[in-house]
């Protein structure tokens, strides 16, 4: 079958798709955040001596960690409201299942940032009378942060991508203008085509950025 | 007597394994304490009990005159927050330096003074410096440990273990991880602070160090201070057997007078 590409209909609703692209970043924008911030959390709890914390936490980790995103958007938004009574609108429910399952992702990473940190540096830290918090964020976690940068950019880059799912709930985002627009078109695989050059043409960059930034860091050890 | 530590009936057990079974120590004010023992003897065990880095699992430790902790029903309890503020009165020197690899050298060493002593940033740069200069290190302060020597690495860890103003330095077989050639320059760092009147408890493999600059020297074996007294005495007529196969062993590869 041959196909005769046409971009015309695409180009002539680039409103339409830019729109939808403001929605992604503001997606990635919470979810990116609420995730890498919150597995911080979770991690250090996974980390922590005492069971009050490190259960939950691990309980936390396993559960988001072994469900699909996917489902957990859909979840959120169909289930939830029903179990609780709480309105959930698109954006919410696809905050939720993104960021709860980057902070089970990420706390991973921290722990494991965490643990590779000589010991004696949480001796030197309490040697010195610093508290186990003090040790923790004036000592281990700089050096961990900056061992693990790699391991989290690439998180970065796989939440950016899974704001897609938030289209299942129709939340204005880039795939999901991109149907409207195949749609009302009838033009599904340049309106796709140009969802995956969109993601690429934000993420390439992006990645460099982030490829300068660890040489950055790693100079200055 | 001016004890300014006294260890009691100390006893420290990790499970089944007996460590430490009964240590009753004092340590004056100005005094430099050698232990000496095999590995295994428990001396390391028995220096960080001092600080707590390792809680004791019986006896009792007095620190100025104060006993550390609280005794209920038998068994000593101790408080974070108390032997954090403890820690920040006995400073330690490890084996394998522990300096901050993040921060620079003057970083490292207004660290402990800033977080935890409460100081300025001004005041501990200038304590920093201090010390630094103390340990002959003064152009090294803008460096970050990577690019220092092993002996310059732990000259600055005994500076960042001064700058807390310590009543007392605890040293971790501070040389075992230098190059013999740097060995050198960092005992005698602690010997100027021996000669300075800092009280310090060493735990150390270098006879020549115990020998020459210990007021007193313990020789642990077993968990138990098999032996002590001046150096001079103990290590020239030892006692016991054991101390004369420890000090055989150590000497056996000697160069001839």
């Amino acid at each position: 079958m041959e196909h005769t590409w046409d971009f015309a209909a695409i180009l002539a609703n680039w409103r339409v798709l830019w729109v939808g692209l403001q929605g992604t970043l503001i997606v990635f924008a919470a979810t990116v955040t609420l995730g890498l911030g919150g597995g911080l959390l979770v991690g250090v709890c996974r980390y922590a001596k005492t069971p009050l914390l490190r259960l939950p936490s691990m309980a936390f980790v396993e559960v988001f960690r072994n469900t699909p995103v996917l489902v957990q958007i859909i979840w959120f938004y169909y289930a939830f409201p029903i179990l609780t009574g709480i309105e959930v609108n698109p954006f919410l429910a696809a905050v939720l299942g993104i960021s709860l399952n980057t902070m089970a992702f990420s706390a991973e990473i921290y722990r494991a940032g965490i643990q590779s940190i000589e010991p004696g540096q949480w001796e030197a830290g309490r040697a010195l009378g610093m508290a186990y918090q003090q040790t923790l964020r004036r000592i281990i976690l700089p050096v961990a942060i900056k061992r693990i940068l790699p391991a989290l950019t690439n998180r970065g880059i796989e939440v950016f991508k899974m704001s897609t799912l938030a289209s299942v709930v129709a939340y204005v985002e880039t795939l999901n203008q991109a149907k409207l627009i195949a749609d009302l078109n009838f033009n599904p695989i340049e309106s796709y085509t140009a969802v995956a050059l969109i993601f690429f043409a934000v993420l390439y960059p992006a990645v460099q950025g982030t490829y300068i930034l660890e040489r950055m860091l790693r100079k200055s050890e | 007597m001016n004890a300014i530590l006294r260890i009691e009936n100390l006893h420290k057990r990790f499970g089944d394994l007996t460590v430490l079974a009964g240590i009753d120590a004092a340590v004056e004010a100005g005094e430099t304490v050698v232990l000496l023992g095999s590995s295994g003897s428990g001396k390391s065990t028995l220096l960080r009990c001092i600080n707590f880095m390792e809680t004791p699992t019986e006896g009792r430790i007095t620190l100025h005159g104060r006993l550390v902790g609280e005794e209920r029903g038998g068994v000593m309890r101790y408080r974070e927050s108390e032997l954090c503020k403890l820690r920040t009165r006995i400073g330690m020197v490890f084996q394998h330096f522990n300096l901050f690899p993040h921060m620079t050298v003057l970083r490292n060493i207004m660290e402990g003074q800033v977080t935890v002593l409460k100081r300025g940033a001004a005041e501990a740069a200038a304590k920093a410096r201090e010390q630094l200069a103390r340990v002959g290190l003064s152009d090294k302060a803008d460096e970050y440990p990577a690019r220092l020597s092993g002996g310059q690495k732990q000259r600055v860890a005994i500076a960042r273990a001064l700058a807390m103003d310590p009543d007392m330095m605890l040293f971790d077989e501070v040389t075992s991880a230098l190059d013999p050639e740097l060995v050198g320059e960092v005992l005698k760092t602690m010997r100027r602070l021996t000669e300075e009147g800092m009280t310090m408890v060493v735990v150390t493999h270098e006879l020549g160090f115990a020998y020459h600059v210990a007021n007193r020297v313990l020789f642990l074996d077993q968990g138990v201070i098999l032996e002590q007294g001046e150096p001079q005495q103990v290590l020239k007529e030892p006692a016991t057997q054991r101390m004369r196969e420890f000090l055989d062993g150590h000497s056996l590869f000697k160069l001839p007078d």
